[in-house]
C-alpha cells in the first residue's frame, strides 16, 4: 500500500547540511505498523515526508502503486492519507466541529461529531462549539486531533506520537481507539510511538535510528533488542547530561 | 405599506438579517430619506427638527425589546449625513441593530456618515450591533465614516459589535466613550479590507468611574493592497480595569498599523494592551490541507473563522 524507495532528506541548517533520512526503503501492507526509535532519529521527518509536508531530497514514494512523490499535501489527503500532528495546531475562531467537518469532507450531524469526541474521552457537548485555540490544554488538543483523524476515515492514518501529552487519559482508551480504527474503519495505521503498550499491539515495528532503519519485524522479534537499545540510549543521555 | 424590492431585501438582510418588515420598533432610511418607521409602547422614534436624524427613546425598565435602524443607499453620488441619538432609560435591556448597506450603481462616490450618540441610563443594558457592507456595479467609491459617542451612567452596560466585511472603500471610524461608576463597555470590531481599501479606527475610552471597565477588541484582515490603522486610547482615571487588543492578519500586500495606548492616571487603574499582526501561520494552512482542503480553501476558512 505504501512504499518508500531510497528516500533521503538533507536539511539545511546553520551548521551546514545535515542528513536526516539516509536512503530509507520500506513497504507497508500491514494494518498496524509502529515506527519507533530514539528521539531525533528521523521518525517525524519520515511521517511528514509521507504526508507531503516535507519534500525528500531524493527517492520515491508510492501509495497503492501510484507515484505520489510530487503530489501536494491536499492531493495526498484526497487519495486517502491522513496525519495527526504531534503538536496540534491552534486556530482563532475555528471550532472543534469545524475541524471535524473539514475532516469528514461534509457537514456532519452533531450526533456524529459527538460520537467521535466521545471515542477520545471528551464530553462532547462541552467541546462541539469550542474554538480550537489557546484556551484548550495540550491534552484536549491532542484528543481533538485524534478525533479529527478518526473522522477522516482514511486508507492510511499516520499518527505522530499520539500518546504525548495525554497523560491523564488512560492508555487503554487510546489503544481501544486504534483497535477500532484498524478493525472497523478498514484503514491502516502508521503510528510513531515510544509506548510499549502501543508497540505490543502492532502487527509490525520498524525501528528508525540516526536516519536509518535499524530494526524491522513483529513485536515479538523486535521488542527485546529494542529495549536493550533504548536502555543504552537512556544511559548515554544520563552520562552525557 | 409598500413591500421591499429585491435589492432592498438583499441589502437589509446583509446588514440586519431583515428580509421582511420587522415587527418591533424600527426606522428604515433609504437614499437620505425616511422609508418606513414603527414605534412601540416602550420605544419611541422621533425625527430631529434641526438636522437629519432621529432620536430613539427607550423608556426606563423596557426589557427584551429590539430596535432596527438600517440605512441603505442605492444611488450613486449621494452623501448622507445623519445624527442619531439613543436615550436608554434606567434598567432597560435592549438590542439595537444598525447598519449601512450601499449598492452603488454608478461611478460617483456614495457616502454615509452616521453620528450616533448613546446615553445609557443607570443600570441599563444595551447590545448594539452595527454592520457595514458595500457593493456596486460601477467604479464609484463607497465611503462610510461612523462616529459613535457613548456615555454610560452608573452600573450601565454597553456592548458594541461592529462588522465591516466587504466593499467599503474608505472608512474612518471614531468612537469616544465616557464611563461612570461601575459602568462597563465591551467593543468588538471586525474589519476585512481588500483591493485598495482603507480603514482607520480611533477608540478613546475614559474610565472616569470607580470600578468601571472597558474591553476593546479588534480583529482584522487586510488583503490585497489594502491598509488599516488601529488606534486605541484607554484612560484609567479612577479605580478601573481596561483592556485593549488588536489582532490582525495581513495577506498579499496588505498593511496594518496598530497604535494602542493606555494611560493610568490613578494608582488603582489596571490597564492592559495587546497587539499582534502577522500573516496566516504556515502550520495552520498545512493542518487544513492535510484534511483535504486546497491552500486557497484553507486560507478562506482561517479568515472566516478569525472574523466569525
Amino acid at each position: 500500500m505504501l512504499e518508500l524507495k531510497n528516500v533521503s532528506y538533507v536539511a539545511q541548517t546553520e551548521n551546514g547540511d545535515k542528513e536526516i533520512i539516509k536512503d530509507v526503503s520500506f513497504t507497508i501492507n500491514e494494518k498496524f505498523t509502529c515506527l519507533t526509535g530514539p528521539n531525533g532519529g528521523g521518525k517525524s521527518t519520515l511521517a511528514k515526508i509521507i504526508m507531503g509536508i516535507i519534500t525528500p531530497t531524493s527517492g520515491k514514494i508510492y501509495f497503492d502503486g501510484q507515484d505520489i512523490t510530487n503530489l501536494s499535501i491536499t492531493e495526498r489527503a484526497k487519495i486517502g492519507i491522513s496525519f495527526a500532528f504531534q503538536q496540534p495546531v491552534r486556530f482563532k475562531g475555528i471550532t472543534v466541529s469545524d475541524l471535524i467537518n473539514y475532516a469528514g469532507g461534509r457537514k456532519l450531524k452533531v450526533s456524529e461529531i459527538c460520537e467521535y469526541l466521545s471515542e477520545v474521552g471528551l464530553c462532547a457537548r462541552e467541546y462541539v462549539n469550542r474554538e480550537v485555540n489557546a484556551s484548550l490544554s495540550g491534552g484536549e488538543l491532542k484528543r481533538i486531533e485524534i478525533a479529527t483523524t478518526m473522522a477522516r476515515g482514511a486508507k492510511l492514518s499516520v499518527f505522530d506520537e499520539p500518546e504525548a501529552g495525554i497523560d491523564l487519559w488512560s492508555f487503554t482508551s487510546l489503544i481501544k481507539v486504534f483497535e477500532k480504527l484498524r478493525d472497523k474503519m478498514g484503514g491502516s495505521l502508521l503510528i510513531i510511538s515510544h509506548q510499549e503498550r502501543i508497540l505490543n499491539i502492532a502487527d509490525r515495528i520498524i525501528v528508525v535510528s540516526n536516519g536509518q532503519i535499524t530494526g524491522d519485524g513483529k513485536p515479538s522479534e523486535v521488542m527485546n533488542s529494542l529495549f536493550l537499545q533504548r536502555n543504552c540510549k537512556v544511559l548515554d543521555e544520563g552520562v552525557n547530561g | 405599506m409598500k413591500p421591499l424590492s429585491a435589492l432592498e431585501k438583499q441589502l437589509l438582510s446583509t446588514i440586519a438579517d431583515i428580509e421582511t418588515i420587522p415587527t418591533g420598533a424600527f426606522n428604515i432610511r433609504e437614499d437620505g430619506k425616511l422609508k418606513q418607521r414603527n414605534t412601540t409602547a416602550n420605544i419611541d422614534i422621533v425625527s430631529k427638527q434641526d438636522k437629519q436624524g432621529i432620536d430613539i427613546i427607550v423608556k426606563p425598565n423596557t426589557k427584551n425589546e429590539r430596535v432596527d435602524i438600517p440605512v441603505i443607499i442605492t444611488k450613486t453620488g449621494l452623501t448622507d449625513l445623519v445624527y442619531n441619538d439613543f436615550y436608554i432609560g434606567e434598567n432597560a435591556d435592549v438590542l439595537i441593530v444598525a447598519g449601512c448597506g450601499i449598492h452603488n450603481p454608478g461611478c460617483q462616490t456614495a457616502q454615509h456618515d452616521g453620528i450616533h450618540t448613546f446615553h445609557v441610563g443607570k443600570n441599563a443594558k444595551v447590545k448594539y450591533l452595527e454592520r457595514h457592507y458595500g457593493e456596486g456595479d460601477g467604479n464609484g467609491e463607497n465611503v462610510l465614516n461612523p462616529t459613535t459617542v457613548i456615555e454610560i451612567d452608573e452600573g450601565g452596560y454597553l456592548e458594541m459589535e461592529t462588522t465591516q466585511i466587504k466593499g467599503v472603500d474608505s472608512t474612518v471610524r471614531v468612537t469616544n466613550a465616557v464611563l461612570k461608576d461601575k459602568a462597563t463597555l465591551v467593543i468588538r470590531e471586525k474589519v476585512m479590507t481588500h483591493g485598495k481599501q482603507f480603514a482607520e479606527t480611533h477608540f478613546t475610552v475614559d474610565l472616569n468611574g470607580e470600578d468601571s471597565s472597558a474591553h476593546v477588541v479588534s480583529r482584522s484582515v487586510a488583503k490585497d493592497d489594502s491598509h488599516q490603522v488601529f488606534n486605541s486610547l484607554v484612560n484609567g482615571n479612577n479605580k478601573c480595569n481596561g483592556h485593549t487588543e488588536c489582532d490582525a492578519i495581513i495577506m498579499n500586500n496588505g498593511t496594518v498599523s496598530a497604535i494602542p495606548r493606555i494611560n493610568a492616571n490613578c494608582v488603582d487603574a489596571s490597564l492592559i494592551h495587546e497587539a499582534a499582526i502577522g500573516k496566516i501561520a504556515g502550520e495552520q494552512l498545512v493542518k487544513l490541507m492535510s484534511l483535504g482542503l486546497t491552500e486557497k480553501q484553507a486560507e478562506e476558512e482561517i479568515v472566516n473563522g478569525f472574523l466569525k
